[in-house]
This record gives C-alpha cells, structure tokens and sequence, in this order.
C-alpha cells in the first residue's frame, strides 16, 4: 500500500522533471525542427528521386544518385577533400593547442583580452577576409613582394591558387574554432591532478602526456570537428584561393543546387558529408565516455 | 633522534593575506607529526610548501639522509628541487584522484614513474588495497566511488611509495568511526614497520592527541606551540592553544607577589615567578564540586548536567566570567540544574599563562 502511493508518487515527479525539461528545452528544439530536421528529411527523400529539369524532383524512385557518387570523378573530389580537410585540421590543432592551452595559462585579465582576439576576426565580413589573402599571396602581393626585396627569392612564387593557398585560407578562417574548446577544457582542468601526478614522480612531459593531453582531449576533438566538417563544406575559399583548380565537395554541392541544378544528386553528396559528420561526433562521444568513466555528468 | 626534515622561518602570504608567518618547525625521523589549527590558518599552505607547489618568500626547508648508506648524513635542500624529484609524498585534502583512471592505475601511478618491475607493482598495489579495504574496487573509475573510498584510495596513493616523508592533509576525516580507526592503526603501523615519517593535517583534536608523537598548533599562519599532546594540554604556551587544545575555563586576572587575583578575590594557584596579567587555565578534570558555596574560592549556579555513561559534565555559571565553568568526574551527576555550588580546585593541577 504504502510501496505503491510512494512509488507513483516518484513517477508524478518524473513527470514533473519533464515538464519542466520540454519547457525549457522547448524553444531549442522547434529551432532545431524547422531548421535542421526538415531540411535533412527532405534532402533525404530528394536523394531517391530523379532530377528535374529546372531543379527540384521528378518523383520517380531511383538509386542512380547513390551509383553515380561513386564514379571516380566523384570519388576523387572527395579524397582531395579529405585531404585539404584533413590537413588542415592537424594544422589547426597543431596551432590551435598550443595557443589555446597558453591561454588557458595566462593571468585572468589577460586571458580576456586573448580570447577577444582570437575571435576578432570573426568582426569582419568572411569574404572580405578571404580576399585579403589574395592580396597577400598574389604573384604581385605583399608577401610575393617583400620576399623578392629582401632578396631571398629572384622571381615570384605561385603561391595563390593552390591546395596551400586554400589550406591557409581555411585553416585562418577556422582556427579560433578550435582555440575556443581547447582552451575551455584547459581552463577547466583541475591544477592540483597535475601537481598530484607531479608529487608521484612525473616530470613535466609526462605530466601533460599522462594527464593534461587526455582529459583535454574531448575538448580537443570538439574543436577538430568543428574545422573539419565546415572545411569539407567550404566552396568560398577553394573557389577565390583554389582558383577553381580546386574543386572540394563544397564546390560540388553548391554547384549541383545552383548550377547544373542536380538537386536530388547535391543531396547524395551533401547526406555523405552529414553521415561523416554524425560518425565523427560518435566518435568523440565514445573517447570522451572513454577517458571521463561511464557515470561521469557532462 | 636525528632531524629529517628542518623548515626554518618559512613565510608565505597571497597578497594581504599571510598563509605562513614565520614557521619553524623540526621533524625527527620516523616521527608522526601532526599540524592542528583552525580552517584557514595555512596547514594546506605548509605542506604544500614542503612539496614544492608553493614557493615560500622566506625561509628554508631542508632533509637530512641519515640512512645507513649516506655517510655522513647529507642535508638537501628541499626548495632547490622540482616537486617530482622531493622524496616527499603529499595526499592532498581535496584528493585529486586522476578521473581516466580506475583505482588500480591512480594507485600504481606513482610506482610506474619508479620505473619499477610490472610484477612488483601489482603486488605493491594489491597489498595496498588489501590495506584501505578496496580489493573489489580496483577496476571502478574515482566517479564511481563514495567519499569515504576515494578518501582511501587518496591514501592508498601515497602510502604505496612508502616515501622517506609522508605528507597526510585529512587523510581520514571522511571516514566512518570504524573504518578511521583501523586507517589509524594502519598509519602507525606504516611508521613503525616500514619507517615512514609523517606529517598529519588533522581537525580532530582525539586524532592528534592519540596518534602523534608531537604537534604543532597554528593560529593565523603562526606556530603557536610545538610539544607532545601532554606537554599541549597540560602546558600550553598561550591562551590560544589553551583554549583550542581540550575544554577548560580560562579566568583573565593578575599574577601578584602572592598569588593569583581575578574576580575581586585570591584564587588557588601554582606559583609562577612572572608577576603581571595573566589567565588561569582550569581543566575539567581538575574542578570539584562542592556543596558548600561559601567556603570554595569561586561559587556558581549549576546551568546544566550531562552524563556521557562513564562520566558526567557540570558546567556552573559563575558571576563575573563570561563562560560556564565546566567540571567533569567519574560516574553520574551528583547535583541538579538551579543549584548553589562551591567550586575548588588543585592548585598544582592549575595553569598561569602569562599574557
Ligand atoms: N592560492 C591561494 N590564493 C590566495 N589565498 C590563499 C591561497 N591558498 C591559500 N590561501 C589563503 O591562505 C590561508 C591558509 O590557507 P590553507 O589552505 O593553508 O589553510 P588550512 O589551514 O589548510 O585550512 P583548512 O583547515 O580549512 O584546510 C587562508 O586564509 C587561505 O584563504
Ligand atoms: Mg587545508
């Protein structure tokens, strides 16, 4: 008697907690509906139906979307994808770790002012800060310039308009996302684990191998992702410092909708990169279970 | 005995705040030390000044070698080494269990920067779990566990080194009456059978009184008294560890060439060559009752009586002193709340702190 009032009296509780978690959570996830599920169903459903002529879909169930990414052209621009991606997220992490993990160092007024500028270029229009950089790498440019003054080279390097040149371009567009988690998980880092591991004889290197480097880790993920995915999908920068040499997946997609107006194909390619981007986020997930034990709270 | 460790006039302060104010302290080998103070007056601060997380503004900390093989005993100088390289382990008060790591890897950790054979770990370990009571534990993650275990699996950390130098800060405040009681009896094990010297930040007087061999009071970054728990309680240098140390009655009056003055009248006391103001300390124990008021140096009515089984607690309320007297004997109360006692004393037993 009584174990049955006190056991539905939990699950009025129960009920109550959630209530109050669709309540807040409400706001956040019709956001979420109208703008990312909708919109990821309905490139779902276009990828199995036939073009149009104009665009749109002829609703005749088809796989030939799924068969023809798989032709070589297709597979090809997706490995130098990869690639350009790829490197240019170990880049950013190889940049961005170091500054962020100083940061998280620094004195707390002065951390501000850091963070503040590592975030500053995100103040100016993205296109503007990407032709700034065709300026600085053209044959005539500063950077072309100052290097043949010095003497240190006789003519002109073709700097612009090669994978480097897009590499810079990304990894300067997107650096500060992976500063901003690291840094996060450095600041939250408890000093006295490292004193600890300190006290039980590590040096420093292993101090920041055995301690520091995991439990940041996750954070380091985050931010890697958080390069990775927008790199892949990046058409801007390919196409102003690629010079259209350069073709990424960005590139394909937006000219799948726009151009030869291939919607049902532009979705294909746009769910791969969806799919990898749900698989690397699983990935992290489970590390970060991994390194904090399964009951951790987030 | 030999000193190992020698901490001369080390000085701490964070900003205006003054954690260590002028602390010497001398630790023999192979003695159990204990740092008794109230929150905040730099316990935490000390230690980790000894294993090298803080860096003193003034002052020396220096270890004497004076094993057999150090011929002559050599002196190092503590602060001139990085914290991984002190022979000194520190169990922090907040713990600071590595949270990647399951039970048995904390507590190997250390064992591991030894370079020690694998096959000699895990039986160093498993010993050690075998002692802190979490054989069945080994493989859970620090966020699995209670307080009271990752309290043990803290000590267990640092215990598994077996240092020359053990710093303890709380080592068993989270622990029920039980379980402490054993950790007791381990740690004083530790000292004797494997000779380890400890140094033990502790809040429980009892603890202290019962397991040191000798303990230093702090008050405010100062060391206030270093003694032996008798020495402490029946002699303490200064109001403040007369008042901290144990329960008592202290009456503020003025030593005079014939005795002590307080309250507009003589009261029993030993005899002291420093004449001035002074407090007389009176203990519990030392305070009997009797039940005719007008021949006892001081009399008082009784508040209030509490009987603990063995023994009993009377405090009486004396005009003209701010705190309850409080007298303690042996068996059950012999007087009711509301009555008019006489209160004496020995003289001999009677402390005169100048001051
Ligand atoms: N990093 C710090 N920055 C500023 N003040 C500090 C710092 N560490 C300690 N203090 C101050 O120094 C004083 C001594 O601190 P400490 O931690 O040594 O006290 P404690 O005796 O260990 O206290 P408890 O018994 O509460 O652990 C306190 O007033 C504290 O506020
Ligand atoms: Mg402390």
């Amino acid at each position: 008697m009584t174990a049955a009032r006190s056991a539905s009296g939990r699950g009025a509780a129960r009920r109550r907690a959630l209530n109050a978690r669709a309540i807040f959570a409400g706001p956040g996830l019709l956001f979420i509906t109208l703008f990312m599920t909708i919109p990821v169903v309905l490139v779902l459903v276009y990828s199995f139906f036939q073009r149009g002529r104009f665009g749109g879909v002829v609703w005749e169930f088809t796989l030939e979307n799924y068969a023809r990414a798989f032709e070589p052209v297709y597979v090809n621009v997706f490995t130098e994808s990869l690639l350009i991606a790829g490197t240019t997220t170990v880049l950013a992490l190889l940049i961005g770790y170091p500054t962020a993990y100083a940061i998280a160092r620094l004195p707390q007024k002065w951390r501000t002012i850091a963070l503040v500028l590592v975030v500053l270029p995100f103040w100016t229009n993205f296109l503007i800060r990407t032709y700034a950089w065709i300026v600085l790498l053209n044959s005539e440019g500063l950077l072309n310039r100052a290097l043949v003054d010095i003497g240190f080279i006789s003519a002109p390097l073709g700097l612009l308009y090669t994978p480097g040149a897009v590499i810079v371009g990304l990894l300067y567009a997107y650096i500060p996302l992976v500063i901003l988690p690291v840094y996060a998980s450095v600041e939250r880092l408890d000093r006295q684990l490292l004193e600890a591991a300190s006290n039980l004889g590590a040096s420093r290197a292993r101090v920041f191998f055995d301690i520091t480097l995991p439990l940041t880790l996750p954070g380091a993920m985050i931010g890697a992702i958080f390069v990775f995915v927008p790199s892949m999908g990046n058409f801007v920068v390919p196409e102003l410092l690629g010079g259209g040499k350069t073709v990424m997946v960005g590139n394909l997609i937006r000219d799948q909708f726009l151009e030869t107006r291939d919607w049902p194909f532009g979705a294909v390619l746009a769910l791969f990169v969806i799919a990898l981007l749900v698989l690397l986020f699983a990935l992290q997930a489970y590390i970060s279970r991994r390194i904090n034990g399964r009951t951790a709270r987030a | 005995m030999t000193n190992l460790l020698t901490i001369a006039h080390v000085s701490k302060a964070y900003g205006s705040v003054v954690a260590l104010d002028d602390v010497s302290i001398d630790i023999a080998a192979n003695e159990f030390f204990a740092l008794l103070g109230p929150s905040g007056c730099g316990k935490t601060t000390l230690l980790r000044a000894i294993a090298g997380f803080e860096d003193p503004d003034a002052g020396t900390i220096t270890m004497t070698d004076n094993t057999p093989t150090a011929n002559p005993p050599t002196t190092i100088d503590l602060l001139a080494l990085p914290p991984n390289k002190r022979p000194v382990n520190l169990m922090f008060q907040s713990y600071a269990l590595f949270p990647h790591m399951n039970v048995r890897t904390n507590i190997a950790y250390g064992l591991e920067r030894e370079g020690l054979p694998a096959a000699e770990i895990t039986q160093r370990v498993d010993e050690v779990l075998e002692i802190v009571a979490l054989t069945d534990k080994a493989t859970a993650r620090p966020q699995q566990l209670s307080g009271g275990q990752k309290q043990r699996v803290a000590l267990a950390r640092a215990i598994v080194k077996r240092p020359k130098l053990l710093l303890l800060d709380e080592p068993l405040s989270a622990l029920d009456r039980k379980v402490r009681a054993e950790m007791q009896i381990e740690l004083k094990r530790l000292q004797h059978e494997v000779g380890i010297t400890f140094v033990v930040v502790t809040h429980d007087q009892e603890e202290a009184m019962s397991m040191a061999d000798r303990i230093a009071v702090m008050h405010e970054g100062r060391v206030q008294q270093v003694a032996d728990p008798i020495t402490l309680y029946s002699k303490p240098a200064n109001v403040f560890v007369a008042d901290f140390i144990g329960s008592g009655t202290l009456i503020c009056g003025t030593v005079t060439a014939s005795g002590f003055d307080a309250l507009g009248t003589r009261l029993p006391a030993p005899t002291t060559t420093t004449t001035g103001s002074a407090v007389l300390l009176l203990r519990p124990e030392n305070v009997t009752l009797t039940t005719d008021p007008h021949h006892a140096p001081l009399r008082g009515t009784v508040v209030e009586t509490h009987f603990y089984g063995g023994s009993s607690t009377t405090s009486i309320a004396v005009p003209g002193l701010d705190a309850p007297v409080i007298a303690s004997h042996a068996g059950a109360p012999t007087v009711h709340a509301g009555a008019e006692v006489g209160i004496t004393w020995d003289p001999t037993g009677a402390v005169v702190i100048p001051g």
